[in-house]
């Protein structure tokens, strides 16, 4: 009986976050109609839910631009931070020249450099600079760190056997900053979309950018709200997305030997 | 790179002769934090014994074996191997740390294999080696294992295992054992008392216990406070058979009272008789 119980328990414990999304959104569309809210103002979820059908060629298209733009700055932050974290391991004088600027990049916010981007480039490259700058560092600095992370000992032990620097890094500093390379990827993927966004809005009165920041600020100059919360809604999900499918890659990489990736029993 | 059946056997008839293995003379270490780990240091080691470096944490022991190792240069003076300054060339070494440190990433074989790869052998050409050593240490069963799958002695087994398949004529060991259990400790050095005579290698193991040092050495290099000196050198007779009898023996208690007086003497500084 009380196993019994304690199955429901655990299915609903396991249903919980799901049921409370669901409750939350019921609650809304509720206060929404018994308030009589106007949809200018606060549009039900499910009033959202027929925009998003109903204006799908037009947020497909933008939802299409700004994946492309955050997925190339991505690409080319990870390849960018990690090729420069292998510089950095490899000469100590190359980290010290360079990595003021890294940080100056860092430590400066976005808005303030997207519109001097937008100065000297087209509003494309422009948005593309800025996704990938605040991707980058955070991928930059996590492999720095994990190539320097490297067991002391096994370093020793690949001297005493007269390995080369590169066979090192091969064969040691590379795959013990793995994990931390896949963590710099997962908050690059969530900062190159952010990155995206607020460069796209900056660049929003030059009228070239089509992607979702562009389709809110048009959404809200014509007070069209339901559509404003769509392309939100399809902003959140594509976060999400990224974060899922860097969580899952982690996993699938590591939980053959990394601690972060081990289930416990308890 | 001697052919795998018959490695050991050909090298232990090479190192089976007895004869001055290496001569520290004068030796000085000071670390570029201004630490004098070691000053005017002496000490001779003879091929096939089993030196034990014995003394208080900090006294220099593991500086002197990472020298020995040639993972760090002396400051001043010289090692001379074979008791010849001029012979600069090393014999082939298996160093075992006090941590396991494999790397967890790889599965016991690879792990075992990282010393040959490092020398440019392929992993089919070392597959007999590590058979090999993975069979001495009792972990033929667990190749495929990971470490983190294995107990904290099989992993020890593991970094001898890897230590090993160099085939070494001497093995440094730094406080191998420091970290496990009795029961375990005490059937690891009963594995490389064994090990010891069957590949015929020269051991310097590092250790502050007492107890191990007598049961596995054949000399006891006992240390005093930094900068690290030999306060004294005590011999076990290597004809008496080490195993669980010595271990309750009146000679092996006599014995550590020896090794417990010279070490308190060498800590409070006594001169050496």
């Amino acid at each position: 009986m009380s196993d019994r119980f304690s199955k429901v328990g655990a299915a609903i414990a396991r249903l919980l976050p799901l049921l409370i999304f669901l409750a939350s959104l019921g609650a809304w569309e509720a206060i929404v109609r018994l308030e009589h809210i106007p949809a200018y103002i606060l549009p039900a979820p499910s009033l959202i839910a027929k925009t998003l059908v109903a204006d799908w060629r037009v947020l497909s298209a933008s939802l299409l631009v700004t994946l492309k733009t955050t997925f190339e700055a991505l690409f080319a932050a990870a390849l960018g931070g990690f090729a420069l974290a292998i510089l950095f391991a490899q000469w100590k004088w190359v980290e010290r020249s360079f990595f003021p600027f890294a940080v100056t990049l860092q430590v400066t916010p976005v808005v303030a450099i997207a519109p001097l981007l937008l100065v000297y480039m087209q509003p494309h490259s422009a948005v593309l600079v800025c996704a990938f700058l605040v991707a980058f560092f955070p991928i930059l600095s996590n492999t720095t760190l994990g190539l320097a992370s490297a067991d002391h000992n096994l370093i020793d032990l690949f001297d005493l056997y007269g390995a080369s620097r590169w066979r090192q890094l091969l064969l040691l500093r590379l795959p013990s900053a793995l994990p931390y390379f896949l963590a710099g990827l997962r908050i690059g993927g969530g900062l190159a979309l952010i990155g995206a966004i607020v460069a796209e809005i900056a660049a929003g009165s030059a009228g070239q950018g089509s992607g979702l920041a562009f389709r809110i600020v048009e959404s809200a100059y014509r007070l069209n709200i339901p559509r404003m919360f769509a392309a939100l809604f399809l902003i959140s999900v594509t976060g999400i997305c990224i974060f899922v499918f860097f969580t899952a890659l982690s996993r699938l990489l590591l939980r053959e030997w990394h601690e972060s990736e081990r289930t416990r029993d308890s | 790179m001697p052919e795998p059946s018959t490695g050991f056997a050909r090298q232990s008839a090479a190192s089976g002769a007895t004869g001055l293995l290496l001569k520290l003379r004068h030796i000085g270490k000071t670390f570029p934090n201004d630490v004098v780990a070691l000053r005017d240091f002496n000490l001779d080691l003879q091929a096939g014994e089993f030196l034990t470096l014995l003394g208080p944490s900090g006294c220099g022991k593991s500086t002197v074996l990472r020298l020995i190792a040639g993972l760090s240069k002396p400051s001043s003076g010289a090692l001379a191997w074979g008791g010849n300054e001029d012979v600069q060339e090393r014999p082939t070494i298996g160093f075992v740390f006090q941590d396991p440190t494999l790397t967890p990433w790889s599965n016991v074989f690879d792990n075992v294999w990282l010393p040959l790869r490092l020398r440019n052998v392929g992993r089919r050409q070392a597959a007999p080696r590590i058979d090999e050593v993975l069979e001495l240490v009792g972990l033929s069963a667990f190749a495929k294992a990971r470490p983190r799958e294995l107990s904290g002695g099989m992993r020890m087994r593991v970094s001898i295992a890897r230590a090993l398949v160099v085939r070494p004529s001497l093995l440094l060991m730094d406080e191998p054992f420091a970290a496990l259990d009795e029961i375990t400790r005490f059937k690891l050095n009963d594995d490389l008392v064994r090990l010891k005579q069957e590949l015929a290698m020269t051991v310097v193991f590092v250790t502050h216990s007492i107890f191990e040092s007598v049961y596995l050495s054949t000399r006891i290099a006992v240390f005093g406070e930094r900068p690290g000196r030999v306060a004294a050198t005590i011999s076990i007779d290597s004809s008496l058979r080490r195993d669980g009898d010595f271990r309750t023996s009146v000679a092996y208690a006599e014995r550590c009272r020896e090794v417990s007086q010279a070490l308190t003497g060498a800590i409070e500084g006594a001169p050496a008789p």
